[in-house]
């Protein structure tokens, strides 16, 4: 059996060897061009002349076009038409494409797009979700709001109450590989090579723009060079561009971003600011709490109402909160259009409810996870699937007691295994002892502080839009017993493949090296939905499995009658069919029902079940089930400077159990430094005209090697999946991001020691050594 | 300009190039390359890297900001030319394998040339080689895993044949000469070159010239390359001092003033990542005349003389007096920078940089301090910084607070207020005013307790 298996990422020798093939590696004809597009400059402003004879004059130049040149502007939005691919007279945020460059080379393209001569009428420009708020620019008639209980009269009569807002701030993707695509016309319509997460949705925004069939248009993503949800939609107008040059020229038309062109052009995590009213006891139990979401979106509606939706599905994070109101306002903002990022929202909301429980913690006099522990969901352990026990009888607890409770959209809890992973977590990190320690050795320092914290996790799992739950693979088995295996994932680096892989190769009881999975085509799996929602491996996984199980079965049937044995004592295993006492080489089985006419191809598709949602009242359950996990962060802050750093981390993450437990410890440590970066280093800053002033590495600064924690440990909580998932396994691409939070709240604990306990740190994310300093000064001069 | 000639992973090409096409554009481009990978296209990623080697050793560079000139002669592997003449993998990739290094494998290219670079030259410190190597995936830490599984394997016998320098030969493409490109050998030639072409652009390590050409877009012609003038990158020991030729780069320069200077070596060890330091050069970072760059606030507080020549005409100043203004030197047309003094002893002389992040970043603020007390009493102070105005400045006021005071926290508290008088500094990206101006007062308040031997730096926390 080889799930299970640590084994390494199936590309990972070619990535070490630099034969990993990206997009921009792929050879085309020599007369491929090379595409740029020409950018606004402004806000918000009305194109009043556009002056392109100089672009079109520049050496090397081929094509250029502009609005003008589409009696139908082709749009690029991935679900409310509102994107179109070039500006069609006013523009909306600094960065959106106004013409596009076709040369003969990539540098040329970019030097040509450098000499339009533009002018525009300038219009107010809203920048911020107070601008927005001001102007009610928003998407949606008016805020979204579920309520759940007397949130209101709750926090009235609560014993202790506390208000307050925060600011998050959003996250550049920084995929290392950028936005590229290619077009290639052939005599079939237009194939397209795209660094997508997303292939049919290529597929469908080059159908329309082209005005061909779905059937016409083939888009292969080999995989990408990172994607975090910048590979979502962001990849559209890329794709769309070059189909049209290619269709207008005959020729391979590619086109990749530059570097600061793509932090220009493309949508980021949504920053946010949370406004908070709860009231709670002494012990920091929460007993009513109001949130309203701020949420910046951008220019155009992109994915923002589904990440919107998302940060309130975890407003609870790991707590019962009875009694409680989200408001959320997704606001319309002359800037990027912000998009999917890991998380999808998820972690805005969690980073709210953690803010509260350390603010609370603060109020109340009590160490943070004795106040999370205190608002927990009731654990699995009496509430979960064969776990409760029979009530009625003497000594049974109150019915209470092991009924499931509800988020606030309603969704029961019957998984929760949080408060177990923070018992032992706490225990492995040596909690209690190194938090007493810190106190000491804070009290002798009297310039560097420590802080530590914990965050647990709790995350769902399943694409909020219920029809995106469904996957399909194609499977054949040749006649020699290989395997060649598709998917409608994409591999962005998460081993996706070998995980699925892993599952046929389990199936048929072969090495995984039997099985060869290629590109992502959407000409071998049709209608897929994005590699996103950490669902990937759940999706295919299972689709894949479903496939090889018929074709398994196929040949159970086949070889049993042979036999006449009962299909039930086929076995495949160890690269062997087993029928009663007879041992078949899997390749020779293969050749044998090959020769039977039997067939050995097959499709599988996969839907998940027991879903349901109603987005607008946010009532239903949107989740197939809860990933979780906790992390404990220490950190070192300077108070001369605000210079921070992680000094510590200890994670327990729950997995199910793992398909691969190699590539999920990689996807749980790179998912946490991913996040700590975002809520440390990682600051976008736009000026007062709406230009991102962060646009590439040399200002916007994602965690290097050196910023990983000190001592790093990570561990799997490994235990079965109660849901019917591949394997019993579960997601890992998302949940595990939010233990990045954990950094945060570290910081936030040593800024605390800097006063007297009488101030709240308030610390604003990113946490910049700026804003340390900043919560640092709040401390000791109020 | 020559043609250029250097060796391909073992196998020598010549070319004649634009001479400001950059090595990374011809490896993918030209030559089908195409394992070293782009990602920003400004030397802050290291997708790109390359191993680059000379007489003088092997080291990382950035190929997305080397031109080709400056590889003239030397001998260039990229992660192609890593494996063995039969595909055995280098010792580093089997590691990266192992131990799970690679996730969307677009930086590892990067990662692996920086590793054999680090494996090869026996450089154990994975931090600070891997500084230059940005990955969004792993979070580094299955990346050290593999570094330190590494360290114990034996160099490759592919990657141990001497270094021979490629030669140009004849029959090569082109007509042999590049128009508008100069590479002279000696500081006479430069000298008479230079003056005779005041317009042209130096390019030493192009590690910013190199971005006016791949974000700007500008054609920087004519152009003089530095790189072959032998002279230039010179250290020598005079008794009391070094005088560092402009040419010597970061890397180099650091090793040159560590025994003297630790402290101005640690900002050294920060000053952008490996690969920029091993090409950037201490000229390039003074005559660039940035208010950011971290080396010129160093050398103001340790007393630098600048050593500057026109033709024939030689010039001394000191170091300070030279930035005359935002982007404004004291130098004229066809001056440039031939070399740099400074003293060896200077005990207390502690640099302190702040940045968003510690490793590959630019100062929000960059303070040195270097004060002399006798007796208890101040009686010397050079105070430099730069990001607190539009040039690497003195804090002239704080210094004269502190000169004939007793060293002590009082003393200290009363000069902070001297910084506002000395700085007004800007709101950008990486810092607002205020906070620069914090920052610079409470370094003074940081120096007091660093030389009193009070724990400051968070780097040196131990878990």
């Amino acid at each position: 059996m080889t799930i299970g298996k640590p084994l390494p990422h199936d590309s990972a020798p070619l990535h070490v060897t630099g034969t990993a093939r990206y997009v921009d590696d792929i050879p085309l004809p020599t007369d491929a061009l090379h595409l740029a597009f020409g950018l606004s400059t402004q806000a918000h402003a009305d194109i009043t002349s556009l002056d392109l004879s100089q672009v079109r004059a520049a050496p090397g130049v081929v094509g250029v076009w502009s609005a003008a040149d589409f009696p139908v502007m082709p749009d690029c939005a991935p679900a409310s038409h509102d994107e179109p691919l070039l500006s069609t007279g006013r523009v909306h945020y600094v960065g959106q494409q106004i013409f596009i460059v076709a040369a003969t080379s990539h540098l040329a393209a970019r030097k040509a797009a450098r000499l339009a001569r533009i002018t525009y009428h300038d219009l107010p420009a809203l920048l911020t979700v107070e601008d927005a708020l001001a102007a009610n620019s928003r998407f949606e008639a008016g805020p979204i709001l579920w309520t759940k209980g007397d949130p209101i009269s709750a926090i009235a009569t609560a014993p202790h109450t506390l208000e307050a807002e925060m600011e998050i701030g959003g996250q550049e993707h920084f995929y290392l590989e950028g936005q590229v695509a290619a077009a290639i016309p052939t005599e079939d319509g237009m194939h397209i090579l795209s660094s997508t997460q997303h292939p049919t949705e290529i597929q469908h925004k080059v159908a329309h723009a082209l005005h061909l069939p779905m059937a016409a248009v083939r888009v292969e993503t080999r995989r990408m060079g990172g994607g975090f949800g910048g590979k979502e939609s962001q990849g559209n107008a890329l794709a769309v561009a070059c189909a049209l040059a290619a269709h207008a020229t005959g020729r391979p038309c590619k086109m990749r971003y530059d570097r600061d062109d793509d932090m220009v052009i493309t949508g980021k995590r949504h920053d946010l600011k949370i406004r908070y009213k709860v009231g709670f006891d002494a012990t920091g139990r929460i007993l009513g709490i109001d949130f309203v979401h701020l949420v910046r979106c951008g220019w155009s509606q992109d994915l923002s109402l589904a990440v919107a939706d998302r940060a309130m599905l975890h407003a609870d994070n790991c707590y019962h909160l009875p009694d409680i109101r989200i408001e959320s306002h997704r606001l319309k903002t002359n800037t990027q259009s912000a998009t999917a990022y890991r998380g999808f929202g998820g972690p805005q909301g969690i980073v709210g409810i953690e803010r509260v429980m350390d603010h609370i913690a603060h109020v109340v006099k009590k160490d943070l996870p004795d106040v999370q522990r205190a608002n927990f969901y009731r654990g699995m352990a009496s509430t979960g699937p064969g776990t409760a026990r029979r009530y009625g009888g003497k000594y049974s607890p109150h019915p209470e007691q092991f009924t499931p409770q509800t988020t606030p959209y309603h969704m029961e809890v019957t998984d929760f295994i949080a408060d177990q992973i923070v018992t032992d977590l706490m225990a492995r990190a040596d909690y209690t002892a190194r938090r007493a320690a810190i106190a000491d050795w804070n009290r002798s320092s009297p310039i560097l502080k420590r802080g530590i914290a914990l965050t647990p996790v709790k995350f769902g799992i399943s694409f909020t839009l219920t029809f995106l739950n469904q996957a399909g693979a194609l499977v054949h088995v040749y006649q020699d017993g290989s395997i060649h295996l598709n998917h409608g994932g994409t591999e962005m680096g998460q081993g996706l493949n070998q995980k699925v892989a892993q599952v046929a190769a389990t199936v048929f009881g072969v090495d995984t090296s039997a099985v060869k999975i290629t590109a992502t085509d959407t000409g071998k799996v049709p209608n897929t939905s994005a590699t996103a929602a950490s669902s990937g491996t759940d999706l295919n996984g299972m689709a894949a499995q479903n496939a090889c199980m018929t074709i398994r079965t196929r040949m159970a049937d086949f070889l049993a009658a042979e036999h006449q044995a009962p299909a039930s004592a086929v076995r495949f295993a160890e690269g062997m069919v087993h029928v009663g006492a007879e041992s078949i080489p899997f390749a020779q089985a293969a050749l044998m029902a090959y020769q039977a006419r039997i067939s050995l191809s097959s499709t599988g598709f996969y839907a998940t079940p027991k879903i349901n949602w109603d987005r607008v009242n946010g009532s239903g359950r949107p989740f197939l089930y809860f990933a979780y996990g906790a992390a404990i962060t220490e950190v070192v802050v300077d108070t001369l400077t605000g210079e921070n750093r992680i000094l510590r981390t200890d994670i327990l993450h729950d997995t199910g159990t793992s398909l691969n437990p190699a590539l999920d410890i990689g996807q749980i440590e790179g998912a946490y430094v991913q996040g700590a970066g975002w809520l440390t280093t990682e600051e976008l800053v736009w000026d007062a005209k709406g230009n991102l002033q962060t646009h590439a590495p040399s200002t916007y600064k994602i965690p290097a090697c050196s910023d990983r924690p000190r001592i790093f440990n990570v561990t799997l909580w490994d235990q079965p999946n109660p849901e019917e998932t591949v394997g019993k396994s579960k997601a890992v691409g998302e949940p595990p991001f939010n233990l990045g939070i954990s950094a945060l709240m570290a910081l936030s604990d040593a800024v605390a020691a800097c006063g007297d306990g009488t101030t709240y740190p308030a610390l604003n994310a990113p946490a910049t050594a700026e804003r340390v300093l900043a919560a640092i000064g709040r401390m000791t001069h109020v | 300009m020559e043609q250029v000639a250097f060796l391909l992973n073992g196998t020598q090409v010549q070319m004649t190039e634009a001479p400001t096409r950059t090595l990374l554009d011809y490896l993918r481009e030209t030559r089908g390359l195409c394992g070293t990978k782009e990602g920003c296209n400004e030397g802050d990623c290291g997708a790109c890297t390359v191993m680059v080697t000379d007489d003088t050793g092997t080291r990382a560079l950035n190929a997305c900001i080397l031109f080709l000139p400056q590889l003239h002669g030397k001998s260039v592997r990229t992660v192609e030319g890593l494996t063995g003449p039969n595909g055995e993998p280098h010792p580093v990739q089997t590691a990266m394998v192992a131990h799970h290094g690679s996730q969307c494998g677009f930086c590892t290219p990067g990662f692996v040339v920086s590793m054999a670079v680090a494996h090869l030259n026996g450089d154990t410190d994975h931090d600070t080689t891997l500084a230059g190597n940005l990955c969004r995936c792993t979070g580094y830490a299955p990346i050290i895993r593999a570094a330190q599984a590494a360290e114990t394997a034996p160099i490759p016998t592919w990657l141990q044949t001497p270094f021979i320098s490629a030669q140009v030969s004849s029959g090569g493409p082109g007509d042999g000469k590049s128009p508008g490109a100069f590479r002279p050998t000696t500081l006479d030639a430069l000298a008479t070159l230079y003056a005779a072409q005041p317009d042209a652009t130096l390019i030493a390590g192009a590690t910013d010239v190199g971005l006016w050409v791949t974000k700007q877009l500008r054609d920087l012609s004519p152009v003089i390359f530095l790189n072959a003038i032998k002279e230039m990158t010179q250290i020598s020991h005079a008794q009391s001092t070094l005088r560092i030729g402009a040419g010597v780069t970061i890397t180099d320069l650091m090793a040159a003033i560590k025994p003297h200077h630790p402290s101005f070596a640690e900002l050294l060890r920060r000053y952008a990542s490996l690969q920029v330091r091993n090409a950037a050069t201490i000229g390039g970072n003074i005559a660039n005349g940035s208010p950011i760059g971290d080396g010129p606030p160093a050398l103001i507080a340790l007393g630098a003389t600048l050593h500057l020549r026109q033709g024939s005409t030689r010039r001394d100043l000191p170091l300070d007096s030279f930035f005359l203004d935002y982007r404004k030197q004291d130098r004229l047309p066809g001056e440039f920078v031939e070399a740099i003094t400074i003293p060896t002893h200077a005990p207390a002389l502690r640099c302190y940089k702040i940045s968003k992040r510690f490793d590959q970043d630019i100062s929000a603020v960059c303070g040195c301090f270097n004060i002399t007390t006798q007796n208890g009493t101040v009686t010397a102070a050079r105070i430099a910084f730069g990001g607190m105005a539009g040039i690497p400045k003195r804090a002239a006021t704080v210094e004269a607070a502190l000169i004939g005071q007793p060293w002590t926290v009082p003393t200290i508290t009363s000069a902070t207020k001297a910084f506002a008088t000395d700085f007004q500094p800007l709101t950008d990206m990486r810092a607002s005013a205020t906070y620069r101006l914090t920052v610079a007062q409470n370094l003074l308040t940081r120096y007091f307790h660093d030389l009193a031997g009070t724990p400051v730096n968070v780097l040196e926390v131990q878990p």
